[in-house]
């Protein structure tokens, strides 16, 4: 494995969302493009109940050497993926920690207590202050409204994951992508998975 | 996207732990494999339903979890080896059999493979399976990780052979729904003809009878068996210890909380100070190796999940060498350095363990956590579980819920398993009043039903899901019919098994590997029993509610009234929308209507969205899936549909 090295190992990186949003789909590919260079990955999911409505978060551990627990221990997560916004601020009192990196999409999914009128779901603003305070790097992208643009929301995680190899915190190249999306997608939708990585690549 | 028969010796794949425990059966050859679907074990018996034909597989989603063992044990008993899952409560039904059958012993290898839920991530109990390989007497052995959920798959098909008795592996959610590197072996290419032999010796499992008598012959040859299992233990490889030669502690695990104990070793920084001795084979114990390992510190700190069964067996263990290995301090379950409630994870594991070994460890900086623990609370308001927009349930429920009060007689609903337990819930009206195993709401009905020499007076209802009908309900309607028990079993038919993934169930012309197959027709099996059935659409809400008011004033004996409309994310069902909804903002009377915005606040589809400027509901054009159920429930009539 010469020349592919980690920040830190293992690397705790989180995609966090809402059930339905395709989350599990992102956290494979992005594992298949790891272990393709020769990594050990463990994804941690919950399945099940929580898909109906929940929050819907997949750990991943990246390391050079073993497989680690699927879950990711208290305050050391390295990066947050949320494809959701709320759900980015929700990880942070679990997994939290002074030297996180959040990425994250801009359009809310709100909870049925908040489309039901009894909860408040805060502005956009002032989930980035939160971020920004809480965390050690933030990124916020219009993965969901750019992925409309390109027909098809389910797109913004692709577009996500984009973002994630720009910000550079982990080996990733578009080739590793497209080796792992040529085997997930149809032959037809190759072409714009790729353009949605790309345009994520040059988000942030 | 399935590798699973890449026969590529060598090769690294990721694989979900349920995956890997179905590769494990490829490369052992496996012919036949049963189960009934349940959270964690589903994808176990889905992938090999993937790949059936190519691997020249029976596979099948079978109608309880006690049939599919008797599935998997026929084709044993044929030659041929054989799988059957099942989540952990799955044991409990198919325990009956299993006892038999640990008598009888198997031919071919067979394994069956429960996954427990601890914590019930997605279960209303966190049964233990372990102690059912104990009380049965059959080996249990427990992978520690990814590439061990495979690699043990395979072997345990030996041991099975080895011994000719089932084994049991048992996963747990975090390592059947977590995905890992597994390097592949080679797939076999045989091809065995299934035969059963039954004119040897009486007595000779192998070519004579397979049955669990005569019971002291056959008993002290289980026994016999489960020894030589204990003797395999002692050199098997999946047992490994990594630690100094002489820890201050001995940590013994298995199964998932290799994982956490190995993180928390890691993260406490106590490689020199702590050994860590992950047992594969945990039941029946290998005493030698236990020997070995025990002896070299005294105090040893036992991590599992959820009862304290390793912990237990290891006791005893201790205690029977205590005069050659001394006397050992024990932390676990029973002494509370780990919850005995729960499932664990590494940071329960890294506190347990620092008290034991006198560190104090703090992840995060106090004031970070406190703002982190303000914001979570304040500025993410909780997503709580909802059936989905479009969901049939919610309709069936507002019509029971609405019954029951039209009634005003105290009437109740016996709950069961499914989507449909969270009816338990406000999303579902609050409607269900008990809840247990697969079935018990129409036992329990019958049971409440036959109170009536007592005072009692109440309607009683119970529901049932369409595959919990054919699993367990058919036995408790068949008793309350027989036994002119007074009640009405609503059966909520959504033309699957929605809840775990859509798996084909006996109602359905379609099985587990795509075959045509005859349905069983829900309504014609009741009517056939003897009882008086109806059905419905649960979206006529008003047909609904009014026959159910009918059939619960009717006190003859057993009333079924089939709800049938298909789940709302079945693939046929989402493909198009049957109504264009739209809301007329000057009708909507808001906060004003009925008990205050009844779609919003009481009926609560996600599809409906409460405008707090405006003061009046919105439709999410996005989310709404176009059943027009809302339309029925507005009492201003603001709620307008219109056919697509
Ligand atoms: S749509 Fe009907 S039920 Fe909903 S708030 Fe308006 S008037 Fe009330
Ligand atoms: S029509 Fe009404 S009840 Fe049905 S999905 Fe749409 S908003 Fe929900």
């Amino acid at each position: 494995m010469a020349g592919k090295r980690l920040s830190k190992d293992p690397y705790n990186l989180i995609i966090t969302g809402v059930g339905g949003q395709g989350n599990v789909m992102a956290s494979r590919v992005l594992a298949n493009m790891l272990v393709n260079k020769g990594f050990y990955v463990t994804i941690g999911e919950t399945f099940g109940a929580s898909q109906r409505g929940g929050s819907v978060m997949s750990h991943l551990r990246i390391s050079s050497k073993t497989s680690w627990s699927p879950q990711i221990p208290a305050g050391s997560a390295d990066v947050v993926v949320a494809l959701e916004p709320i759900e980015s601020i929700r990880v942070l009192k679990d997994y939290g920690n002074p030297g996180i990196k959040i990425l994250s999409n801009t359009r809310p999914i709100q909870p049925v207590g908040v489309i039901a009128g009894d909860l408040e779901y805060p502005g956009l603003d002032e989930i980035k202050g939160i971020a920004r305070e809480m965390a050690s790097d933030a990124w916020f992208v219009d993965a969901t409204d750019k992925a409309m643009e390109l027909g098809n929301p389910i797109l913004g995680n692709v577009i996500m994951l984009g973002a994630l190899a720009g910000i550079g915190v982990l080996p990733l190249d578009k080739q590793g992508f497209k080796k792992v999306i040529s085997s997930t997608v149809a032959k037809d939708r190759l072409d714009i998975n790729l353009k949605a990585y790309d345009i994520g690549v040059g988000m942030v | 996207m399935s590798n699973l028969m890449d026969n590529r010796k060598g090769r690294q794949h990721l694989l979900m732990g349920n995956e890997a425990i179905a590769r494990g059966a490829l490369e052992a050859g496996v012919k036949v494999a049963a189960g009934y679907p349940g959270t964690p074990s589903s994808e176990i018996v889905e992938s090999l339903s993937r790949v059936a034909k190519e691997a020249n597989m029976y596979v099948e989603w079978s109608a309880n979890e006690k049939v599919a063992m008797e599935v998997a044990a026929a084709a044993s008993f044929a030659g041929l080896r054989s799988m059957c899952t099942m989540k952990q409560n799955g044991v409990n039904v198919a325990s009956d059999f299993l006892l038999h059958l640990a008598g009888s012993g198997t031919r071919a290898g067979m394994v069956i493979v429960p996954c427990d839920d601890p914590g019930a991530l997605s279960s209303i109990n966190e049964g233990e399976s372990r102690y059912f390989a104990r009380l049965v007497e059959i080996p249990l052995i427990e992978p520690g990780d990814f590439q061990e959920a495979k690699d043990m798959t395979k072997w345990a098909y030996e041991l099975s052979e080895e011994i000719r008795n089932v084994v049991m592996l048992r996963s747990v959610t975090r390592m059947s729904h977590a995905s890992g590197n597994v390097r592949f072996d080679t797939l076999p290419r045989d091809n065995v003809k299934a035969m059963f032999k039954f004119d040897g010796f009486i007595l000779d499992q192998m070519e004579g009878l397979v049955i669990s008598a005569p019971v002291d012959y056959k008993h002290a040859q289980q026994q016999e068996k489960i020894k030589k299992a204990r003797e395999i233990f002692e050199e098997c490889p999946f047992n490994t210890y990594t630690g100094p030669d002489r820890p201050e502690l001995l940590v013994i695990t298995s199964s998932a909380c290799n994982l956490y104990a190995k993180e928390a070793i890691e993260i406490l920084g106590l490689e020199d100070r702590v050994g860590l001795l992950k047992l594969g084979t945990t039941w029946p114990l290998p005493p030698n190796l236990m020997k070995k390992y025990l002896s070299m510190t005294d105090r040893v700190m036992v991590i599992e999940e959820v009862l304290p069964f390793l912990e237990e067996n290891v006791k005893v263990i201790a205690a029977e060498m205590a005069s050659d290995i001394g006397i050992k301090r024990f932390y676990g379950k029973n002494d509370a350095t780990l919850p005995m409630v729960g499932e664990l994870n590494p940071d329960i594991v890294v506190s347990g363990m620092s008290r034991v070994m006198g560190i104090d460890y703090k992840p995060v900086p106090d004031d970070y956590a406190q703002k982190a623990q303000l914001y979570a609370t304040t500025k993410s308001p909780n997503r709580e579980l909802t059936f989905c927009p479009g969901c049939p349930h919610r309709a069936s429920f507002w019509s029971i819920h609405n019954a029951i009060e039209l009634d005003g007689r105290k009437g109740f609903v016996c709950g069961d398993i499914g989507c449909y337990t969270m009816a338990l819930l406000p999303c579902g009206f609050s409607t269900l009043k008990t809840v247990h195993a697969m079935g018990s709401g129409t036992g329990l009905a019958s049971g409440f039903g036959k109170l009536g020499q007592f005072g009692f007076d109440q309607p009683v209802l119970a529901v049932s899901g369409d595959s919990t009908f054919f699993h367990t309900t058919i036995p408790a309607l068949i008793n309350a019919i027989h036994n002119r028990s007074n009640l009405t079993l609503v059966v909520l038919d959504n033309s699957g098994t929605a809840m775990t993934g859509f798996q084909p169930h006996p109602g359905l012309e379609k099985n587990a590997m795509g075959e045509e197959v005859p349905a069983i027709d829900i309504a014609g099996v009741c009517r056939a029993m003897g009882a008086r059935v109806e059905v419905r659409d649960p979206f006529d809400l008003e047909e609904t509610r009014n026959t159910l008011n009918e059939l619960m004033e009717d006190e003859k004996g057993v009333k079924v009234l089939v709800l049938r409309q298909m789940c709302a994310l079945s693939p046929e069902k989402k493909a198009k929308k049957r109504y264009e909804m739209s809301i007329d903002e000057e009708i909507c009377i808001g906060e004003n209507c009925g008990c205050d915005r009844v779609c919003t606040r009481v009926f609560r589809c996600p599809g409906l969205v409460w405008d707090k400027e405006r003061k009046v509901t919105r439709i999410d054009e996005v989310i709404c899936t176009g059943c027009g159920v809302c339309a029925d429930i507005c009492p201003a009539g603001a709620i307008k549909r219109k056919e697509v």
